[in-house]
């Protein structure tokens, strides 16, 4: 999924990314770090301790299993795998459309305290639950192996229940 | 078959729309009207100057207009260019997300005093809406504004009033507004509430942001943070208000600090009775506000207590909220401001069941002006959804043949309306990044609609 570079329509200050040289000369962004660091490990065969299994649980109710290398953000690995995570602000905490939900308590309470910031804009999100956290500001340790992150699902607003409208 | 879409409103509603619209049927063609040459919405004329954080939103809109499936028509209004009529005879479905462009009046004698503005007017001019430039502002003979209301709005425009304008003139401000802002005499600012900290509409980012603004000082009557019982389980019920009222009460505990030559002063429990004119009759120069109280319990009831106050000002802000306007052949709730629907669906009237085929509305049209950009996320969900059901079920049928794009082109054409693509913008575009980039700015709005069609219009380099 190509990305535009941060910063160059709007001249604001970057988020970071990591660009790296390939070997012919072509700048790639952090996405393509992640895919070097998996196949590198799957070629050396050995146990990865550089990345841990994450599950993402869709609105639909459909289960991801990916694996994030660590130090990386769970709206990054979310991209990066194709899963429906919206990220309006691109991960400097304006919005909070990257909402999770973290499953299993043992694993909210591994992760750093949200800052005044983060909890600002968890006060706006959708569906918001005991466990919830922004997908930009949970980034993958070891501790964290085998997280599962659902998604909140989204419900319809007006309850008018079981009407069926008739089209004009 | 292509199932044709008319987006009519190009921001944060109309784009989330679009966006999933091309995601849910990959034989969808979109087209996004806009009336102003420039797309986004409030993304670009709302959101305040020194939240650039908050427009980045415009990447990802920007890589759905720069879909295939998907054009970009600006300079197009609907109703002045093309009727609603017109545009449900050429598309399939067509989704209303034009937004809120009028403002709730107050109601009160004095309320078109010169110095009265709403607002969203306001925001209009230091953001470069090409509908703002001309307000007459004059914050040369003025030392103190009142703002009435106290959601995110009012903070916005409280904070542009105080903040230093050498920190302004390094963001997208429009020009002529932080031309106007160094010359400013405006010290302090008064933002007035009907109730209390506990019903404050605005939200902890943007509270905390305003309490910690550099050179001035906050002032709260400690007085008005005393709680009843109602007030406390309305606390405990929703966490968006127990933050903002947890930050008021930290706010009144601040000693005052030296070197700080602007004021800004949270005024609770007053309702505005009338604004009050100068010697000459014709400008502003105060509020007359009666005291208020809350009574009763589930529904709680705002009361007057018979007790009057007049606060002096030379500048007025009614920030009480957004009203939509309405257009020809559409349903229209004139109490609420918005269009009756279903889901999304428009109601062919109040009255009744029927609902308009395929004619949707989405975002502040639909559900009232409320809520943030990530709001429309969830509420483009839904629009779609319903007509995701209303497509399977036939009621919207791509099987009928029409003409889409092509059948907008010729009625434009024979109007002799020229309209500006993506292409066109992202030239305007990099136009204003450049201007900007002189005056170390990110951008210089080009505020003149002249000068804008002009550039966005100009013939493609080859």
């Amino acid at each position: 999924m190509w990305r535009r570079a941060f910063g160059q329509a709007h001249g604001f200050r970057r988020v970071r990314r990591d660009w790296i040289s390939q070997p012919d000369g072509q700048r790639s962004s952090a996405i393509s770090t992640a895919v070097l660091m998996r196949s590198k490990a799957e070629a050396n065969g050995k146990e990865d301790k550089e990345t841990i299994e994450v599950t993402f649980i869709t609105k639909e109710g459909d289960r991801k299993t990916i694996r994030v290398p660590v130090g990386m953000s769970m709206l990054e690995a979310a991209h990066e795998n194709d899963i429906e995570l919206e990220g309006a602000c691109e991960g400097s905490l304006a919005c909070s459309t990257c909402h999770v939900i973290v499953k299993d308590e043992k694993f909210y309470r591994m992760l750093k305290e949200p800052s005044d910031e983060e909890n600002d804009m968890l006060d706006l999100a959708f569906g918001l639950t005991e466990t919830s956290r922004l997908g930009c500001q949970v980034i993958a340790k070891p501790e964290l192996n085998g997280m599962e992150l659902a998604l909140p699902a989204a419900t319809r607003n007006f309850a008018v229940d079981g009407h069926v409208p008739k089209p004009h | 078959m292509p199932l044709h879409v008319c987006v009519v409103g190009s921001g944060p509603a109309g784009f989330y729309v679009a966006k999933k619209l091309l995601k849910r049927f990959d034989f969808a063609r979109v087209d996004i009207l806009e009336r102003l040459p420039a797309p986004f919405g409030l993304v670009r004329s709302g959101v305040a100057p020194d939240h650039p954080e908050t427009k980045v939103v415009i990447n990802q809109f920007s890589r759905t207009a720069e879909d295939e499936r998907c054009r970009f028509f600006g300079n197009v209004c609907l109703g002045t260019d093309v009727s609603l009529e017109e545009l449900r005879k050429i598309y399939h479905v067509v989704v209303l997300a034009y937004g809120a462009e009028s403002d709730h009046r107050l109601g009160i004698p004095g309320e078109d005093l010169e110095g009265v503005f709403s607002a969203r007017q306001f925001v209009w001019w230091y953001n470069g809406h090409p509908d703002g430039k001309d307000l007459p502002i004059n914050l040369n003979n003025v030392e103190t504004a009142v703002v009435l209301g106290q959601g995110n709005v009012a903070l916005d425009v409280a904070r542009i009033l105080l903040r230093s304008p050498s920190e302004l003139s390094s963001t997208d401000i429009a020009e002529h507004a932080v031309k106007a802002l160094r010359t400013s005499r405006i010290r302090k600012v008064y933002v007035v509430g009907r109730r209390g900290p506990v019903q404050a509409a605005c939200t902890a980012k943007e509270l905390r942001e305003i309490l910690g603004l550099k050179g001035v000082e906050i002032v709260i009557n400690e007085a008005d943070l005393q709680t009843t019982d109602c007030d406390l389980e309305e606390l405990q019920s929703s966490r968006i208000h127990k933050r903002v009222f947890d930050l008021f009460c930290k706010s009144a505990t601040f000693t005052k600090c030296a070197g700080r030559d602007k004021q800004l002063q949270f005024v609770f429990f007053r309702a505005p009775v009338s604004l009050l004119a100068a010697e000459d009759g014709i400008h502003v120069r105060g509020v007359h506000l009666q005291k208020t109280r809350l009574e009763g319990n589930n529904p709680r009831k705002l009361v007057g207590t018979g007790e009057f106050e007049e606060l002096d000002c030379g500048l007025v802000l009614k920030s009480i909220g957004y009203k939509s306007l309405p257009v020809p052949d559409l349903p229209f709730d004139h109490k609420k401001g918005v269009v009756p629907n279903y889901f999304g669906r428009v109601r062919s009237s109040d009255a009744t069941n029927e609902t308009e085929r395929g004619l949707y509305v989405a975002g502040w049209l639909k559900r009232g002006p409320t809520g943030i950009i990530g709001t429309n996320e969830v509420c483009a969900q839904e629009v779609v959804t319903s007509i995701e059901e209303d497509v399977n079920r036939a009621v919207v049928s791509n099987l009928k043949e029409v003409p889409g794009s092509v059948g907008l082109e010729s009625i434009l054409s024979e109007k002799n309306k020229r309209y500006i693509t993506f292409e066109g913008w992202e030239r305007l575009n990099e136009t204003e990044m450049e201007k900007g980039a002189v005056k170390g700015k990110p951008r210089e709005k080009i505020v003149g609609i002249d000068e804008a069609l002009a550039i966005g219009l100009a013939k493609e380099k080859e």
